[in-house]
């Protein structure tokens, strides 16, 4: 297991300057020289010499790249255009709020998902079954943004169980987590429907049964962690649709966090600041993958070591 | 009587040939056929076709008149769906808005498919560098969580659909050139493909004749479902005011000025969100049913 998870790190380690290099890449794309722009109006030709000299940008690309890694590792994702505060700094302030975020909306798409699950596999063909698909599979199709709206015009505006926005208390989490893991729960619910189903065919199971178990302990302890296997793989995908749809959530309930953040910075055309917003959700997610390989490592010995 | 025979075996031969195909797609259609959710989700998508190619013809208004004497109207029989916060007909702009919508999806899942296609016939047919290097392009790809790449590409390029539907398509590529990979590596280990290499085909032959008709299957069920991906990130980005702009009528746009008017007209955010949801459903459970139809193995 530890030579396994060694190697899943050392694994991560081009995949992150792979998406460090893209996240660069996409930065040269933008139109017009950073020079001028950071100059600003009126500024002489000399003046915007000498400031691409001191930001490193008349050397070559790849030394430019090597210069942004470097001080990247070391936490320097350079200054914001808007505040003039240090990137990492502003992002560090915002993160918690998505992270926390993110982790009650997987939440709601484990536990709400593997329940309707269960019920469907166990009750085949019953109208529960039958509903449940049907919310699944409309739970796929909503855009999240709109649950978000809807959620809040039926319980903030009509029933005034929820407040409208922003974030800080328990009831503040309720919405935004629905909002996000909704579509999230659907899928994990479809997973866990199927593949229960599998397993509960399976020759153990015929066997538990014919040794008179308990049906509640043939569904728990023979079927559930068997069945989960694949369901933990969709479960750490999920955590990735997640983290991305945070940007449209925080948008919804006026949440300042990183996906906030990362929005508002496209908009004021705050480079620095989305380079590094996404630099940082994107290694989150790199490691968050480690951890479901490592889980499922755990919980499927099996799995080649290669 | 000998010509004869061999103009028969001929025949034979032809009908033999063409049988394999023909066998397929038949039995295709009546497994298609019988899934009636999965015809319910085409009737869906073919109806909003229907209702974008026609929308000049059905729409009862001007989707970009603006009426200030009556904005804000709930639904009404003069307004079906009501009128937005300019006085516009909400109805008329959501069938508008179907053509945006549905060219988004279309322009970006082709745009996706077809660089996603190139690179995975490349890395299954040639292997050895040329798959480890772009297999490590796509995990790069796939290593950005949701939609973040699409933002990314969008701070660069500026907010405008044409982008959105660059941003949206680049976000599509490694999806399908991981399955045309794996496809065309269990389709290259076939004999035939020897055999064809052994006659002198050259790789171009082999791949556009050989190859790429029987890796079809999984590629049309993957474009179908990923249409449904790509109308929701489209909508989404312009929720957000990076996509389309005013005063496009485009759903996720519509939608985004809906939610300042919650209080006072809930029914502007209620019935893009509706349209979405809906076309969305159609290309999901459309794709569902392909998939079962076309590629079973995929369910898993």
């Amino acid at each position: 297991m530890f030579v396994f998870i060694i190697r899943r790190v050392l694994q991560t380690i081009p995949v992150l300057l792979g998406v460090s290099l893209v996240v660069f890449l996409i930065m040269q794309m933008v139109p017009g020289d950073p020079a001028t722009l950071l100059a600003g109006e009126g500024a002489t030709k000399e003046t915007i010499e000498s400031l691409r000299h001191e930001l490193g940008l008349d050397r070559p690309i790849l030394y430019q790249y090597v210069d942004y890694v470097l001080h990247a590792v070391q936490g320097d994702f350079g200054e914001s255009l808007r505040s003039s505060r240090p990137v990492l700094d502003e992002i560090m302030v915002r993160l918690p709020i998505t992270l926390e975020l993110a982790l009650a909306s997987i939440f709601i798409t484990v536990v709400l998902g593997m329940i309707a699950g269960i019920i469907s596999a166990t009750k085949q063909y019953s109208a529960a079954d039958i509903s449940i698909m049907i919310v699944a599979l409309l739970g796929i199709s909503l855009p999240s943004f709109w649950l978000g709206l809807m959620l809040i015009y039926f319980f903030s505006v009509n029933l005034h169980l929820f407040p409208v926005s922003g974030w800080g208390t328990f009831s503040h989490m309720i919405l935004p987590a629905i909002t996000l893991g909704a579509g999230g729960a659907a899928i994990v619910a479809r997973m866990t429907r199927s593949s229960m189903l599998e397993v509960v065919r399976q020759d153990y199971i015929r066997t538990a049964r014919a040794k008179g178990l308990k049906e509640y302990i043939i569904i728990y302890k023979h079927g559930l962690k068997n069945a989960l296997i694949p369901v933990i793989t969709v479960v750490g995908l999920q955590f990735g649709a997640l983290l991305g749809g945070t940007v449209l959530t925080e948008s919804v309930f006026a949440i300042n966090g990183l996906g906030r953040l990362i929005v508002d910075a496209i908009r004021t055309r705050d480079l620095p600041m989305v380079q590094g917003g996404v630099l940082i959700a994107s290694v989150i997610f790199v490691f968050m993958n480690l951890a479901v390989d490592v889980l499922y490592r755990y919980f499927n010995k099996r799995i080649d070591l290669n | 009587m000998k010509p004869e025979v061999v103009i028969n075996n001929t025949e034979l031969n032809v009908k033999e040939r063409k049988s394999p195909k023909l066998r397929h797609w038949k039995a295709f259609y009546k497994k298609f056929k019988r899934n009636k959710l999965a015809l319910v989700g085409g009737y869906i998508v073919l109806f909003y076709i229907l209702l974008a190619i026609f929308a000049p013809l059905i729409s009862p208004q001007d989707p970009y008149e603006i009426d200030l004497v009556n904005k804000l109207q709930p639904p009404s029989a003069e307004h079906l769906m009501g009128t937005d916060d300019k006085g516009r007909d909400i109805l008329s702009r959501l069938l508008y808005g179907t053509r945006l919508s549905l060219t988004v999806g279309f322009v970006s899942v082709f745009f996706g498919a077809f660089i996603g296609i190139l690179l995975g016939l490349a890395a299954g047919y040639y292997g050895k560098w040329i798959d480890t290097v772009i297999m490590r392009i796509v995990d790069v790809l796939l290593a950005f969580p949701g939609i973040l790449l699409a933002l990314a590409i969008i701070s660069a390029l500026g907010p405008s659909l044409i982008n959105v539907m660059v941003a949206v398509g680049v976000f599509s590529i490694p999806m399908f050139a991981r399955i045309v990979r794996g496809s065309t590596l269990s389709v290259r280990k076939l004999e035939y493909i020897d055999a064809i290499r052994a006659l002198g085909a050259t790789d171009f032959t082999i791949i556009c004749k050989h190859i790429f008709p029987n890796i079809l299957s999984p590629v049309i069920v993957q474009a179908t479902l990923r249409l449904a991906t790509a109308i929701l990130s489209a909508a989404g980005l312009s929720f957000l005011g990076l996509g389309a702009q005013p005063p496009s009528p485009e759903w996720g746009a519509m939608l985004s000025s809906g939610r300042d008017y919650l209080f006072s007209a809930p029914h502007i955010a209620l019935f893009p969100g509706i349209a979405i949801s809906t076309l969305v459903l159609g290309f999901n459970i459309f794709g569902d049913g392909l998939r079962d139809a076309l590629d079973p193995r995929m369910k898993k």
